[in-house]
């Protein structure tokens, strides 16, 4: 019988299975950040635990982590000792890999792990944070945890799991000038609604996702649990497999030949039977703007704030009415009058070289409007950043008026002082636009990198196919 | 864990699809290294008219009298109930042990967040899911009637209604059987160690590149 991708991953890691269905799934893949784990750890030592295989772990602070003055070391207190402790509890148990605060490899975790060939096809990946359905992008079964079960994968290497039903995404056809990964994952996610993909694993096919590269995919699958998916994965081909040549912890000689042969088997067989599939069609996207308080609240950069009056679902009008009080905005105002405060180009979602150069593209040879108090570009990693200096995207984005700050997660959350003060308006490209997600009282819009850089410009939102 | 077996609780409306884990433990309160005391920082920003600090004492804040769970008549409430997508967003388990903490020890909802789902199960928490119809229902006689208390019965799997309706909910018998004895997961796992270092080293030789 033919099988689906996720089928395939699922069967290579079953380790034991009850009579219910529930499986215990072995994890190969372990990153490990200051947030989610310090009660994981201290559980481990309570119980008098050890870890089952240190070599899984992959670790790096990144959400607490200031982006500037790092000569000053990180100032808030209770930041500090998070990041201390995981450092104290990494040191005590070891890791295959660990990059400290101000390491040059160090980053946000959904960047780091790819980029050092720690990430690999076939994987189970998993995290205590959500967006590790980035992974998904190198066809790795990979999802977010809490921290019972970071505590669990520690002390078992496994995890215990249900099986997701499965649903095809496939986007068909070739995406317009300025359309990009993030203007597909917020036309889905504007398709199926927030909870279109709970329960589900999404497989993403068809050819325009075919045609994305890595970071494009990156994106791509960091948005799926913004659909409600736990994961979104997309199938193995040459350009995952040139993504992953000598990267640090790719395979080398004939161990790579090895793994590749088995890397090109992991693609749904034809024929192969989804619970679900929806299709778009790549030449209808057009870049994306949120106007309120849930990613599905998403409309083409031409398009206007919707009217709750014309929604007939009382509980939903209640909600759009609360975003657009929260937002400060009317019904009906077309997107391109919306004025805004702050740009932030960055984030597990859009933090990477390709987002960089997207970003940098439009902003080379002009300014940020005077309307706009700060914009910030914050690379992915350490990494990250020393590629874009050596192309010189840094002098673009200071020359155009943006900081150029130190890696980290910064205001995607505002775990640090990178944030929006209240009724502040930012273009982000972050994954959530949730009420006070980057500083209480501050209004997020989601959008892609050069839809950022075209709004830091216009000092409100603009179609940036009309810029580029 | 605690065990779940049977719970009669004071009900709580929160009237919303979509509550995110955002909007249930601001992000400030998760620099926390610990698993309790977020009950105070529960719903923040929505119960209070002023930003929360962790390590401030949490007394004399102001409190927003339109939040549904400041209503006196709510107080010592046990059972959540609410709408779609309940626990959307970030991974973080801040979220039920903020909920845990605050007192809720079952959630109805007309669908839960696979993340936070999932995490209810780890702390004892019964999330429920109910049809929609039955939710408004719900929402209807607990607006209605002061003191609105349903019983959640799990060994019987049933919502029960003060007027004796019961209400049949679906529960995966692994997770139904480990909330009734308060089993603690990793210690279920590793009865199965032997199982699991066979397959890793069967792993080992078959697909070397992951043991680097």
């Amino acid at each position: 019988m033919p099988k689906t991708l996720y089928d395939k991953l699922w069967e290579n890691h079953v380790v034991h299975q009850e009579a219910d269905g529930t499986a215990l799934l072995y994890i190969d893949r372990h990153l490990v950040h200051e947030v989610t784990s310090p009660q994981a750890f201290e559980g481990l030592k309570l119980a008098g635990r050890k870890p089952w295989r240190v070599s899984s772990i992959v670790s790096t602070p990144d959400h607490n982590t200031p982006t500037d003055h790092w000569d000053e070391g990180i100032k808030d207190p209770i930041s500090r000792q998070q990041v201390e402790t995981l450092d104290a509890n990494i040191r005590e148990v070891g890791a295959l890999a660990y990059f400290p605060f101000k390491d040059p490899r160090m980053g946000i975790l959904h960047v780091v792990g790819p980029e050092n060939g720690a990430t690999l096809p076939g994987m189970t990946v998993v995290c205590g944070d959500s967006h590790t359905s980035t992974h998904g992008a190198f066809a790795c079964l990979a999802h977010g945890i809490g921290t019972s079960e970071v505590e669990h994968v520690l002390a078992t290497q496994c995890l215990l799991q249900k099986k997701s039903k499965t649903m095809l995404i496939a986007v068909d056809g070739k995406l317009g000038k300025g359309v990009t990964a993030k203007d597909v994952a917020l036309a889905i996610i504007g398709t199926i609604g927030t909870a279109g993909g709970t329960g589900y694993a999404i497989e993403f096919g068809g050819s325009a996702i075919r045609g994305l590269s890595m970071e494009g995919r990156m994106t791509l699958c960091n948005m799926a649990i913004e659909g409600g998916a736990r994961m979104g994965f997309v199938a193995v081909d040459d350009t995952t497999i040139n993504y992953l040549k000598d990267r640090p912890f790719s395979p080398k000689g004939e161990v790579w030949e090895r793994a590749v042969e088995y890397w090109r088997t992991l693609h749904s067989d034809a024929g192969a039977q989804f619970d679900r599939v929806v299709t778009l069609q790549a030449e209808a996207i057009q870049p994306q703007v949120t106007w309120g308080t849930s990613p599905e609240m998403v409309v083409a950069v031409g398009a206007a704030v919707p009217d709750p009056a014309k929604e007939s679902d009382p509980v939903k009008r209640e909600g759009m009415e609360r975003a657009l009080q929260y937002m400060g905005l009317n019904p009906n105002t077309p997107i391109q009058n919306i004025a805004i405060d702050k740009v932030f180009i960055g984030s597990c979602t859009n933090s990477r070289i390709e987002d960089l150069r997207e970003a940098a593209s439009v902003l080379k040879g002009r300014h940020v409007a005077a309307n706009v108090k700060l914009a910030l570009a914050v690379p992915g990693s350490g990494l990250v950043k020393r590629q874009a200096e050596a192309e010189g995207l840094d002098k673009v984005f200071i020359a155009a008026g943006f900081e150029w700050r130190e890696p980290g997660c910064s205001m995607c959350l505002a775990m640090n002082a990178d944030r929006l003060e209240p009724g502040e308006r930012c273009a982000s490209t972050s994954n959530r636009n949730f009420e006070g997600r980057q500083g209480p009282g501050g209004r997020t819009h989601l959008v892609s990198p050069a839809m950022a850089a075209a709004a830091a410009i216009a000092g409100r939102f603009a179609d940036v196919r009309e810029v580029l | 864990m605690e065990k779940f077996t049977r719970l009669e609780g004071l009900v709580a409306p929160l009237d919303r699809n979509n509550v995110d884990t955002d909007a249930i433990i601001p992000k400030q309160f998760l620099k926390s290294i610990k698993r309790s005391g977020f009950g105070p920082n529960a719903f923040d920003e929505w119960r209070y008219m002023d930003v929360g600090q962790p390590g401030q004492d949490n007394s004399g804040r102001p409190k927003n009298p339109n939040f549904v769970l400041n209503q006196p008549r709510y107080q010592g409430a046990q059972v959540l109930l609410t709408r779609a997508n309940f626990g959307c967003g970030s991974s973080r388990e801040h979220a039920p042990w903020a909920l845990l903490d605050f007192g809720f020890k079952a959630i109805i909802a007309e669908s839960f967040a696979d993340i936070f789902f999932n995490n209810c199960f780890k702390n004892g928490i019964v999330p429920i899911v109910l049809p929609a119809a039955e939710i408004e229902a719900l929402f209807q006689q607990v607006e209605a009637t002061p003191g609105y208390k349903l019983v959640v019965d799990l060994q019987a799997q049933a919502v029960i209604r003060p007027d004796g309706h019961g209400v049949p909910f679906q529960i995966d018998a692994f997770r139904k059987e480990c909330l009734l004895n308060g089993w603690d997961d990793i210690g279920l796992t590793l009865r199965h160690a032997e199982k699991i270092r066979e397959f890793e080293e069967k792993r080992r030789i078959n697909q070397p590149w992951l043991f680097a």
